[in-house]
């Protein structure tokens, strides 16, 4: 019979021949990423408590990306432990304020087809975009796994989605998202959602991420997209050879899934999630009768402020300016990706339209640096979540959207689709 | 791991990460975090949780970010058991992990506000008290039970390691 990508990438992490859903096994684990916000500050004192070190200095990943710049004298602290936690254990791989977590592994070759690796960050899932397994954890389950070198999973059922045909113009990877948010639900824990079709073979590994990056929103425990060349050449664009046996890792053709979806891409149109979860979607344009009053729109996040994210927003803003009593802000998602976006002359693109540049990290997504929201405050964002409260007041709305839906809301100061703003 | 007896605190479906542990109080030490746990949906939550208490809760409960802060929110008020109709995977493990039992209880909906409930995480048994009603449910899976029975994951790799059966880095001079 058959086996799902999911399996076989468990069957090797924890060597055996092959493995079924529902079993529980444990995995050795190949890559641990750690991050500032829940690394060091919280794990470092369980090693002390527990009074030893980490298994591998070359597996251990750090990443300061949550509380960066330093804004207060906390965030200043956090960042500095963090440094000398790097010094003190001596990590290989330490990537102090170069962008978001999740776009550094891609962006450094880190990410192999078939690697089982483990991050402290929900988001981790957009690894997985490497054909790897790359899952989320809490701080307290990777204290234990830079210590163990492994951690117990079950091995999960795979929920397969296939999409086919092209997109039409103002509709992105991040429609899907919102529109399958909304179709699967929120609760798809323990399952691996993997996607397929030629609508995802003709993306680029920056708009792979976000599918598997918002597999975080569907519950699942991680996002998977068998790899092809594109793959291949990200890999040897981090500056990493790919394995021999990089393509051998896909799903047989008769493997079991638990549920298949086939959507097609050319029907899609671009989607807004409604305060105050990712599920409460709908097409944009049936926002604009509300005339929703934008009063911030933020374009930042590992989801949405790639590359290819700030491109979709120049597209908006090319000509246009951005609308009297509304504040556009834009967080590239790596600093790699802001040097290439200055280069292109993207940056120019929107700072001349009145937008504003802030620093690449974490930042206003999850409520932690410069961007956050106030009271009675609506803010449209490209990033992947809007509970309540998650970007700054309680009572604050945050609506989500494609880079292209955020960028047309900065311009016409309403929540509008952004198909009106590209002919 | 005995049992615990406490009032029942009620949420509803896909109470959130976010709410349970805000991000602007990140940076802040664990009993301010915790003294906001559940503040957007319920204000008086955490100033009246008392030892012992059991939350009780809807689908998906802790869906969202990974941080750790939302289990240990319940951990530091010292809350006694969670029973949801389902949990999010991350909040899942790491309300295991800080050694609190959390068990899946499709019957949520029969349990009012401030019933007196009594959990046996290990037998799989619920009491409530107030209604009369008792039921089974799935105890904590076989493999998480030492380490539930022993406090959490980290009082089970000390012990681990006192035994002598982890090996691992020595933590540098």
């Amino acid at each position: 019979m058959g086996e799902t990508l999911i399996q076989k990438i468990m069957a090797r992490a924890s060597g055996k021949a092959a493995v079924m859903p529902g079993e529980i096994v444990t995995c050795a684990v190949d890559l641990a990423m750690i991050l500032d916000s829940g690394g060091p500050r919280k794990i470092w004192p369980r090693l002390e408590q527990l009074g030893v070190g980490i298994y591998d200095n070359e597996k251990v990943i750090v990443v300061a990306d949550h509380f960066v710049p330093a804004a207060d004298p906390q965030s200043a602290a956090i960042l500095k432990l963090t440094r000398e936690f790097v010094k003190k254990f001596d990590i290989k791989h330490f990537y102090d304020m170069e962008g978001i977590c999740h776009v550094v592994m891609a962006e450094n070759g880190h990410l192999q087809p078939g690697m089982f690796c483990c991050g402290g960050d929900s988001h981790s899932t957009m690894g997985g975009a490497f054909g790897c397994y790359m899952a989320g954890f809490g701080a307290i389950e990777m204290s234990g796994v830079v210590v163990t070198g492994d951690i117990w999973s079950v091995v999960p059922e795979t929920i397969k989605v296939d999409w086919s045909g092209a997109f039409g113009e103002g509709v992105a990877a991040k429609d899907i998202m919102l529109f399958l948010a909304r179709e699967l639900g929120m609760e798809n824990a323990f399952k691996v959602v993997e996607y397929g079709g030629d609508t995802i073979r003709n993306m680029s590994m920056m708009e792979r991420m976000v599918l598997t990056n918002m597999a975080a929103e569907l519950g699942a425990e991680t996002g998977l997209i068998a790899p092809d060349e594109i793959t291949l050449e990200a890999i040897r664009a981090g500056g990493t050879e790919p394995a021999a046996d990089a393509l051998e890792w896909r799903s047989d053709d008769d493997a079991t899934f638990c549920a298949e979806h086939n959507f097609d891409a050319r029907t899609l149109v671009p989607q807004v999630a409604a305060p105050h979860k990712p599920s409460n979607s709908g097409p944009a344009e049936d926002f604009e009768k509300d005339k929703i009053h934008v009063d911030q729109a933020y374009i930042g996040a590992c989801v949405g402020a790639k590359l290819t994210d700030l491109h979709m927003v120049a597209s908006v803003l090319k000509g246009r300016q951005v609308k009297s009593g509304t504040r556009l802000m834009v967080a590239p998602s790596s600093k790699k990706i802001m040097r290439e976006a200055a280069a292109d002359g993207t940056l120019a693109t929107i700072t001349e339209a009145g937008g504003m540049i802030l620093p690449s990290g974490c930042g206003a997504c999850a409520g932690l640096g410069a961007g956050i929201i106030a009271d009675g405050e609506v803010c449209i964002s490209s990033t992947n979540r809007n509970f309540q409260g998650r970007m700054g007041s309680n009572d604050s709305f945050v609506y989500l959207g494609s880079p292209y839906t955020v960028a047309a809301a900065a311009v016409a100061g309403e929540i509008v689709d952004p198909r009106g703003m590209l002919s | 791991m005995s049992a615990v007896t406490g009032k029942t605190w009620v949420f509803g479906d896909e109470i959130n990460s976010d709410v349970m542990a805000p991000g602007i109080y990140f940076k802040e030490p664990m009993d301010v975090m915790a003294s906001h746990c559940l503040e957007a949906i319920d204000p008086s939550f955490a100033s009246n949780v008392k030892p012992g208490d059991i939350i009780v809760a809807g689908r998906a409960f802790g869906v969202g970010s990974a941080r750790e802060q939302a289990a240990l929110s319940f951990a530091h008020l010292n809350v006694g058991a969670i029973l949801a109709k389902s949990y999010a995977r991350i909040f899942y493990r790491n309300m295991l992990n800080f050694g609190v039992p959390a068990l899946i209880f499709p019957q949520a909906d029969e349990i009012n506000a401030q019933d007196e409930v009594t959990v046996d995480a290990i037998a799989g048994t619920i009491e409530n008290k107030t209604t009369g009603k008792n039921y089974a449910v799935s105890p904590i899976p076989e493999h998480l039970m030492e380490m539930i029975s022993l406090g959490g994951l980290m009082p089970f790799l000390k012990k681990k390691i006192d035994a002598g059966e982890l090996k691992t880095g020595a933590m540098p001079k």
